[in-house]
């Protein structure tokens, strides 16, 4: 017989945000030690209050409004109870009656065509703190309570591993293009539902749920794995299904039944006084919708039509920071796929030589466009203008003095010019007698010497010109 | 009895309950399960009152998170015979000119009317409840013992108004004179509660009545039968958060720690039973069981919507009163009692106190009687009040 997959996807997602999502602790993303980014709140002491952070807000009403969500006008709070030393307080506060986002919807183009995912809610909450184990000993880090999450909640409309890896990634590429989330290993991780049935039927058969995975690679074995499972104990009887929860181990490639206790709990969710319901007006939904990014697919097609090429719009989508970089670059008059150019190829080469990446650069697009506008305008060559671009980068001179400074305009004097080539003729005895015998090779090194003293000075075409003047 | 679970300053002259933080000074709640714990931090009331030159006493006994009567079940608590409050005593005594309580489910209005002082819980939301011990967030509010109204305005105009770290802190400024006009005043006594009191408590009200009416206030007696719904509510609402709240004292961070435990399961059960109380514990049980998927619907669903009609029923008779008249307990005297019963006593005890709770509306104790306002009516009780007390005895 033939089967179909059924899966769902729980999404949690990490929020971009400065501070955590009750309280001002900062640094959360890149703490030093553990219990270093913890304050009263987050820790669970009595007597602290949750104080909602407005960001996160905006930052869920934009991920809602990428996918093309309903946002609430009205949005509450709810605790949800149980036992765990991460769990300071012995609750999580998220949200169960009214989320933030409804009813969206995402488009994938994958193998199978063009497949529309239904997103049932967009929901706010807090994450959990951790445990280290040592020895006979466990310890409570903190670090992570109170982090900002989303946790997005798809129908049951996928039907294979390959639209799962697909939705991810999309998620992923929209959420880092747009600032919502880094989504850096484990600030994305899912919880997959699966069911197996008759092809053609549709009544869903018994589903089980795939915990906490953070790796599209596990994702997808986890989906191979659990599928066929599902599928040799319909089609062979070789188990009873039942509902439950699981975790998939990464080593053996299996996933494995989690204690029973954990799925039948009881978290008597009900409404968390403490924080107040949110009312999102129009003004405040409008002032969002204008902050929105430009969603993913546009943005795409935007680049796609300006001449840059697949490879290099996947590295400008992926990255916030650098495709901010562009966008602001090109919003100040320069041509796209030069700016581009410029970007991955000149910023990107700079960075490697001192070991880093393009999520260290330091470069402003005023400093850029300021770069390839004097470059465009012929004031200096492309040499001048990259060498400006490492002092930019190293030292993060202002590249128009720099430029003065170094003497780097090419609109300088051309008696200057002719006077450093005079210079270098008189230095280079040798050479010059070599060429005036015939050896072209020899203009080479003169004229590379009279480059090296002009410093970038000048266009190379007509210093070449005069120096072959000059040795007739 | 025993009035400071810590005392700070001989020179003292506020009182500040154990429910209420004051940085460094340990705060146990009445519980041992908080054994030890010393907040980082003060109460915002707290601070600025000491902004204004107040002076803290100490901390005063209360019963284990303020869930008792008047503080009898205090684990560092002694009982006396007859119940009395400590904060409420320490007042009446004149030991300290005013002292802070956390008013959740009535226990410091009845300490208050048993000693013979005033106690304003005020409407919710205009004193912060950054730096309480919580028990039940959505209707608990911190309020001010003291001898007279005149020392309630004063200490009000002080810790009253926004606080940004609590989110439920209202954006109002509010008078809290004690001396307003209140010729033409309209009060109801509602006989629904009266028939729940003692001779002694009914007469108070009545003599409580008479001094009202000899300042020009008109007194009504009247039919109102909400107040048991409002209270059945108020206790399965309280219950359910109290549980939840309370669910992070589990011997992991700070507070007591059972010595023997196996595991991790063990170390939470151990402490818990070992660090609550009996009455605590039925808090516990009734509050988890409420919350429970199969009773959430018909107990903490509906209570929710109880609260909705007891605030409509009540924002109606409003309109036609200024305030409500009441008994603020049973009795005019408690004796000693055990454990075993406390919970349906405080239940029962709920039926005067519960609905300023449920819909956060303010309450004034004085004189051993409870007068009701609507929400942001503290100057019309205060005054009314006031003009009693003034009358002298």
């Amino acid at each position: 017989m033939n089967y179909e997959l059924v899966i769902g996807l729980e999404t949690h997602v990490e929020l971009s945000t400065e501070s955590k999502i009750f309280c001002s602790c900062g640094g959360h993303s890149s703490p030093k030690e553990p219990n270093d980014c913890v304050c009263p709140a987050c820790s669970g002491m009595p007597g602290m209050l949750p104080v909602m952070n407005k960001r996160v807000v905006e930052l869920a009403v934009t991920a809602g409004l990428m996918l093309n969500c309903e946002i609430s006008r009205y949005t509450t709070f709810d605790k949800k109870n149980y036992y765990y030393p991460d769990l300071p307080c012995a609750y999580q506060i998220t949200q169960l009656n009214h989320p933030i986002c409804t009813n969206g919807l995402v488009n994938l183009k994958t193998s199978a065509g063009s497949r529309d995912i239904r997103i049932k809610q967009i929901h706010m909450e807090e994450d959990a703190g951790k445990l280290v184990h040592e020895g006979k000993f466990s310890f409570v880090d903190f670090n992570r309570t109170s982090v900002p999450l989303i946790e997005i909640v798809t129908q049951p409309d996928f039907r294979s591993a390959e639209e799962v890896v697909a939705y991810l990634t999309k998620l992923k590429s929209m959420f880092r293009s747009s600032g919502i989330s880094e989504c850096e290993e484990g600030a994305m991780r899912c919880d997959v539902n699966i069911s197996v049935r008759p092809e053609g039927s549709e009544e869903f058969g018994v589903r089980t749920e795939i915990k906490n995975m953070s790796s599209l690679e596990a994702i997808e074995k986890a989906i191979r794995y659990e599928s066929q499972r599902h599928m040799d104990a319909l089609e062979f009887e070789t188990e009873e299904l039942v509902q439950e929860t699981r975790r998939f181990d990464d080593v053996s490639g299996k996933t494995f039944a989690m204690r029973n206790k954990e799925t039948e709990a009881d978290y008597r969710y009900f409404p968390d006084a403490n924080i107040m319901p949110i009312i999102i007006d129009d003004e405040w939904l409008e002032q969002i919708k204008s902050a929105k990014p430009v969603a993913v697919d546009e943005k795409a097609e935007g680049y796609r039509e300006a001449g840059i090429s697949e490879k290099e719009i996947e590295m400008i989508i992926s990255n916030f920071k650098i495709s901010k970089l562009l966008d602001d670059t090109i919003a100040l008059g320069c041509n796209a796929k030069d700016s581009a150019v410029w970007i991955l190829t000149d910023c990107a080469g700079i960075l490697r030589k001192d070991g880093k990446t393009l999520n260290e650069l330091e470069v402003t697009a005023e400093q850029l466009s300021a770069i390839i506008k004097m470059v465009d305008s012929g004031d200096i060559n492309r040499t001048a203008g990259r060498k400006i671009l490492i002092a930019v980068i190293e030292d993060g001179v202002d590249p128009v003095q720099y430029c003065k400074e170094q003497g780097l305009d090419r609109k300088v004097d051309m008696s200057a010019i002719e006077a450093v080539i005079d210079e270098v003729i008189a230095a280079n005895p040798t050479a010059v007698a070599d060429y005036k015998g015939g050896k072209e090779k020899a203009l080479q090194a003169i004229f590379g010497a009279c480059m090296r003293q002009l410093k970038g000075a000048g266009d190379p075409a007509t210093i070449k010109a005069t120096l072959v003047q000059k040795l007739k | 009895m025993k009035y400071y679970a810590t005392k700070i300053s001989d020179r003292g002259n506020i009182a500040v309950d154990d429910t209420i933080l004051v940085k460094g000074v340990e705060a146990m709640a009445g519980s041992r399960i908080l054994e030890g714990f010393k907040p980082l931090f003060s109460a915002e009331a707290v601070t600025r009152l000491e902004d204004k030159g107040y002076t803290v006493s100490g901390k005063t006994n209360v019963g284990e998170f303020g869930l008792d009567l008047v503080g009898e079940f205090s684990y560092y608590g002694e009982n006396d015979d007859t119940l009395k409050g400590a904060a409420a005593e320490l007042v009446a005594t004149s030991e300290v000119e005013a002292a802070l309580g956390v008013d959740v489910n009535g226990s410091t209005r009845r300490a208050a009317a048993l000693s013979k002082v005033d106690f304003l819980k005020p409407t919710y939301g205009t004193v912060s409840r950054y730096g309480i011990i919580s028990t039940a967030s959505s209707g608990e509010q911190l309020g001010v013992y003291a001898k007279s109204t005149a020392k309630i305005s004063e200490i009000m105009g002080v810790i009253a108004g926004h606080d940004e770290k609590d989110g439920t802190s209202l954006k109002k400024e509010l008078d809290y004179t004690d001396n307003a006009d209140i010729k033409g005043k309209k009060v109801c006594i509602v006989k629904e509660l009266l028939d729940k009191a003692d001779d002694k408590t009914v007469a108070l009200v009545k003599a409580y009545a008479e001094k009202l009416r000899a300042n020009g206030v008109i007194v009504e007696e009247i039919s109102f039968d909400a107040f048991d719904t409002a209270n059945t509510a108020w206790q399965i609402l309280y219950s359910a958060e109290t549980c939840n709240n309370i669910s992070r004292y589990d011997g992991v961070k700070y507070g007591h720690r059972a010595e023997n435990y196996k595991n991790i399961d063990e170390l939470y059960v151990n402490s818990r039973t070992e660090g609550f109380n009996f009455l605590t514990k039925a808090v516990i049980l009734y509050g988890s069981d409420v919350l429970s998927k199969t009773r959430y619907d018909d107990c903490y669903g509906k209570s929710l919507k109880v609260r909705r009609v007891i605030y409509d029923k009540f924002e109606a008779l409003m309109k036609d009163y200024d305030a409500v008249l009441t008994p603020a307990c049973s009795k005019a005297k408690f004796t000693a009692y055990s454990i075993d019963d406390a919970f349906c006593k405080v239940f029962e005890e709920g039926v005067f106190t519960a609905v300023s709770n449920l819909i956060g509306t303010p309450a004034l104790v004085s004189g051993g009687v409870q007068l009701m306002g609507w929400h942001f009516s503290e100057s019309t009780l205060l005054s009314l009040a006031g003009s009693t007390e003034r009358m002298g005895e």
